[in-house]
């Protein structure tokens, strides 16, 4: 890969309103504009919107792409209407994960997937080496961008700056075409709040930006979505998930058909499955005001034992209070254990959580 | 961005006040724009430290920035109004959000840091 940061189709519209820009994943990405803490608010309260022209776009047609999507991925593909959303994995064959994301079936035999940047190249190899008959699968990452809108305000947003559309139903799309502009809108997201988020071809983001902008929505970087995320217990690939942790060790079991016919990883699941889950991922909660909890800190037990460690974590701008995630062992954890984190050498009081950390 | 002029300036985007032989230090304007959303200062411990050394940590929501001892000296005081509202560092960083004071036995260490003007270039 090369070293040279590639930059969104926004870029110039980020930098116009002083964004914070840094590297994520090959890209150069704002992490913010002048505060995560009142860009989560904006989110939580009322609307914000993102740059996602980072995630990839990789479409699938051809006779029988059900079938293949259902022995490519861990969900039921089966289940998807025209027009609707599914979470699903990519699995290796010892059931880890390749990668998270969300498949939308746009008409028989077309499928949209939506992966995580880091990935895109790792997803279309594993996918291309497995192709088969006339299937096609073509990336357009590269062509198109994405924008997120999410808070409780985005469907008036969104009716304000079509004119009067409506947005498709939970976990639905449309494919349509505004004054011109060809746009596939989702109503799916990555904050646990209502909201859509609008694939388009890259020359025509800053048209959408601009329109979302101009009804008075928050700009939102990076920051603000991995804390948005992380309140609700959504995974990060990467961080949260690897090849070696499988969905049902991530808590994530309701994504995974195992009933379905045979899929790339699926014997391990289900072996998995019989045998139970040594650890599991889990939330972790600092029971003091005190310095966020942050990715790599070790969580002890009270005897001060290793138990893990981060996978991710901060502070909680709803909760105010320092929240984390981490792999910790079945037998010895569960929900309302004291844990204590290694903060600097310190060990601060916290407590393992139900999931998600956020509810309205 | 403001650097007053009554203050001297480290490479690391701290501020240091001079009065009589004690110096008030905490982070420049610069630094907590840079930063955001500070939540958390681990505050000094009292006592002597060595010139550079690291004495604190400032963390923001994005990231933790190590506090330095600008100067040698003794950590005499210590700001525990930013335990109860840490964001003083963001709202008012020459004054209310000062981090802690040393008593300095060579004010001549201090006239070798960086004035404003020099500060003011090294950010620009």
């Amino acid at each position: 890969m090369s070293d040279v940061l590639r930059l969104s189709p926004l870029d110039e519209k980020h930098r116009d309103l002083g964004g914070r820009m840094v590297s994520f994943t090959g890209w150069e990405m704002p992490v913010m504009y002048s505060s995560i803490i009142d860009e989560h608010k904006a989110v939580r309260e009322h609307v914000g919107v993102f740059d996602i022209s980072h995630m990839g776009q990789l479409f699938l047609k051809g006779n029988d792409a059900e079938s293949w999507l259902n022995r490519m991925l861990a969900n039921d593909v089966a289940k998807l209407e025209d027009g609707e959303a599914q979470y699903t994995f990519i699995l290796n064959d010892q059931g880890g994960v390749i990668d998270d994301l969300i498949i939308y079936r746009l008409a028989e035999n077309d499928y949209l997937l939506l992966v995580n940047a880091a990935k895109i190249k790792e997803d279309v190899d594993w996918l291309t080496q497995h192709l088969e008959g006339d299937l096609r699968l073509e990336n357009l990452s590269d062509d198109w961008a994405g924008i997120a809108v999410q808070g409780p305000d985005a469907s008036e947003v969104y009716f304000k700056m079509t004119e009067g559309r409506t947005l498709p139903a939970r976990n639905h799309l449309d494919d349509l075409s505004h004054m011109g502009h060809r746009m596939i809108v989702c109503r799916t997201g990555y904050t646990g709040e209502d909201g859509f988020e609008l694939f388009c071809p890259a020359s025509q983001a800053s048209f959408w930006w601009s329109l979302i902008m101009d009804e008075g929505v928050a700009p939102c970087g990076l920051g603000a979505r991995d804390s948005l995320r992380l309140e609700m217990c959504y995974p990060l690939n990467g961080s949260d998930l690897s090849p070696s942790r499988s969905p049902l060790e991530a808590g994530l079991g309701m994504f995974v058909a195992l009933g379905k016919e045979r899929f790339i990883g699926g014997d391990a699941l289900r072996n998995q499955k019989e045998q139970g889950v040594s650890e599991r991922l889990m939330a972790i909660q600092l029971c003091e005001r005190g310095a966020p909890p942050r990715p790599g800190y070790p969580v002890h037990d009270m005897e001060g034992k290793l138990l893990g460690e981060l996978t991710s974590g901060g502070l909680s701008p709803s909760l105010g209070a320092g929240i984390g995630l981490a792999y910790l062992p079945t037998d010895r954890v569960k929900v309302n254990t004291p844990v204590q984190i290694g903060i600097r050498g310190k060990y601060l009081p916290a407590k393992v959580v139900k999931k998600p950390f956020y509810r309205k | 961005m403001t650097a007053p002029d009554n203050c001297r300036y480290t490479p690391d985007h701290e501020w240091v006040r001079l009065d009589g032989d004690i110096v008030t230090i905490g982070i420049t304007d610069h630094a907590q724009d840079e930063l955001s959303d500070v939540v958390f200062v681990e505050l000094p411990d009292l006592g002597d430290v060595d010139k550079a050394s690291p004495v604190g940590v400032v963390e923001s929501v994005k990231a933790a920035s190590d506090i330095y001892a600008p100067l040698a000296g003794e950590v005499v005081e210590v700001n525990l109004d930013l335990v109860a509202d840490p964001s003083m560092v963001n709202s008012d960083p020459y004054d209310g959000g000062w981090i802690f004071k040393m008593k300095i036995d060579d004010t001549s260490q201090y006239e070798a840091l960086m004035d404003a003007s020099s500060y003011t270039g090294i950010v620009r």
